[in-house]
């Protein structure tokens, strides 16, 4: 039982990793770029949802919506500030620029309202738990894992049967192709960056929920993690990330639950080093052949 | 002709650097550098060594190594158990530190150098990670309260390491190994179809660069009087990778000069240390909007009184850029 009751648990995190992963996955597959600030978006979208929550008297979902929606609005500022420009230069510009937006966000989050922690109230959801076959199951682990499933479900959705998807997708395979057949380019990647960012303040909400404690360099390790689960799902492969976000959520919680918590961290890291030594292109990735 | 007009700028550098030396040396004893000075002397420094020996990998190599605080953390860990725990001399402690860095750096560099670009970053930054992890988690080093290091580092220790890893360096960039290793960086897969190892070669220049990292992580440890597994985290890795990347990749007089400008600003801010991340971050993204090559790009600054002598003579040849 003690297993099973892990599992839930590595299930609900690796749900919060999973929306994360979503996003890193998305900017990746279309532009190429880790987005590094991604972990940082997820961090704003916690703080956005406790200020909604304790200043503005909003429930969960209105705040989840609030949280989405200005994180949506971050990650496009961000990508038309310091991503466009860079669009045509070295890779290792890009990841350097993304390194720095991450600790400008960070450090500028301790510059506005300090290095303290927060805490989410508890009453948000109603604390209930419910027992199956001597499992527990808290009432919001449920509704967290409900509401990502629903998120990722939505996300599908727009990927395969909106005109801005089939967008995102053309231009994910062939920029330079899609342009020749009418779609604007620059807008597709804004709006991939919003997606994405709008699942990484979800994430934020969620996390807050669940772990109650929030701290401006709390993006830091969620973020690391999630762009691991990314790799390990096959990086710009959106189904890959949620299984990927999963996997890697119940590979911790195990680990935790053999006694071993403190080597959390450590293992998320060598698991990484491993799918890229053994299989870099991830679970669900292909094989790509470099063209010279 | 050249190769003489080499070799005595190369004695010339080594005797102004004896004079800086003893002039720093003779301040010193004499009691005219209060410690304050003394202190941001032996920083700068050490943070000079770990510039320059990131920038071999880097922007010699062309590897994006952003785990470098990790081989810091494994050589300072080593040479602090040599001193502290055994009580060995400190010049074996420093050379125990780098080569416990070095070690490090091969068994890390074999597997994940056949990544390239994004996932050797990621593979590097995860690497420093787990050596932070590791330390927090074993008792013998202290765990997160760390470990009390005695003082030993002392400004001839700090600079002759800093002068041996300057002319290592240097003489490793100028030789048929160091040819190799920018080939490599222009272009890997013209390099590996011109018959040159590019896994040997980035993996020796990889294994330089954490064994001269192990050494300043000694030179640091001994200096602090305390370690802690908090020191070597992402963000000491960052502060490293903004000297290279200011300096311009490619450049070591850039990284030194990155080096030493960043010392005395973090110095001056250092009560505060959100203002100072916010200035870093900025200047990071400004650099690579406006200046992606850094402040020197490729050249060395020697190569600019070379090129007032000899005008449409020959220039530097390591003067491309970063792919």
């Amino acid at each position: 039982m003690e297993l099973i009751q892990q599992l839930v648990n590595g299930i609900s995190l690796g749900s919060i990793y999973a929306l994360i992963a979503l996003g890193y996955t998305m900017v990746y597959g279309i532009v190429r770029l880790i987005n590094f600030a991604h972990g940082d978006v997820f961090m704003v979208g916690a703080f956005v949802g406790f200020y909604a929550v304790t200043s503005l008297d909003l429930g969960f979902f209105p705040a989840l919506l609030l949280a989405m929606i200005a994180c949506a609005l971050l990650g496009v500022f961000i990508e038309r500030i310091a991503y466009k420009p860079l669009r045509n230069a070295t890779r290792i510009a890009a990841l350097i620029t993304a390194i720095g937006v991450s600790l400008l966000i960070e450090y500028g989050t301790i510059y506005v309202r300090g290095a303290q922690p927060e805490a989410y109230p508890s009453t948000l959801l109603p604390a209930k738990s419910i027992e199956i076959f001597g499992v527990t199951i808290s009432s919001q682990a449920l509704l967290i894992l409900c509401t990502s499933i629903v998120l990722m479900i939505l996300l599908q959705l727009i990927v395969h049967k909106t005109k801005i998807g089939k967008a995102m997708r053309a231009v994910s395979y062939d920029a330079e192709a899609a342009r020749l057949m009418g779609i604007n380019v620059d807008n597709t990647i804004s709006a991939t960056f919003a997606i994405g960012s709008a699942l990484a303040g979800a994430a934020g909400v969620i996390f807050g929920v669940y772990y109650i404690k929030i701290e401006p360099l709390m993006g830091i390790i969620p973020g690391l993690k999630a762009f691991i689960a990314a790799v390990l799902g096959g990086i710009g492969i959106i189904p890959g990330a949620m299984v990927g976000g999963l996997v890697l959520g119940v590979i911790e919680s195990l680990v935790s639950g053999l006694g071993y918590s403190l080597w959390r961290d450590g293992v998320a890291f060598i698991v990484l080093i491993l799918i890229l030594i053994f299989r870099p292109s991830g679970l669900f990735g292909k094989n790509v052949k470099e063209k010279v | 002709m050249t190769a003489f007009k080499r070799i005595n700028g190369f004695w010339l550098s080594i005797v102004l650097a004896l004079v800086f030396f003893a002039v720093v040396q003779l301040l010193i004893s004499g009691g005219m550098l209060n410690s304050f000075y003394i202190n941001t002397l032996f920083f700068m420094a050490i943070n000079i060594i770990l510039a320059v020996s990131l920038h071999l990998i880097i922007g010699i190599t062309g590897q994006f190594s952003i785990g470098h605080a990790g081989f810091l953390a494994v050589g300072a860990y080593a040479s602090a158990i040599m001193t502290m725990k055994l009580q060995m001399p400190f010049a074996l402690a420093l050379l125990v530190g780098g080569v416990a860095a070095a070690v490090a750096g091969l068994l890390i560099g074999i597997p994940t150098l056949r990544l390239k670009g994004d996932y050797l970053a990621i593979a590097t930054l995860g690497f420093g990670e787990i050596v932070r992890i590791i330390l927090l988690n074993v008792e013998y080093v202290g765990g997160a309260s760390g470990m009390t290091v005695t003082h030993l580092t002392t400004w001839p220790w700090v600079f002759f390491c800093l002068l041996m890893t300057i002319i290592v360096i240097a003489n490793f960039t100028n030789s048929t190994h160091g040819r190799a290793c920018i080939s490599i960086r222009e272009d890997e897969i013209a390099a590996d179809s011109m018959g040159i190892n590019t896994t040997y070669y980035k993996v020796t220049a990889f294994v330089i660069g954490s064994f001269f990292a192990g050494i300043a992580g000694g030179l640091y440890a001994h200096n602090f009087y305390i370690i802690q597994p908090t020191n070597f985290g992402f963000l000491k890795s960052f502060d490293i990778l903004i000297f290279v990347v200011l300096g311009g990749l490619g450049s070591m007089s850039g990284a030194v000069i990155a080096a030493i400008l960043l010392t005395v600003v973090s110095t001056f801010l250092q009560d505060y240390p959100e203002t100072r991340m916010i200035i870093y971050s900025i200047v990071l993204i400004l650099v690579m909007l406006y200046r992606p090559k850094g402040l020197l790009g490729t050249q060395e600054l020697t190569s600019f009184f070379r090129l007032r002598r000899a005008v449409g003579g020959k220039q530097n040849d390591n003067k491309h850029t970063v792919a």
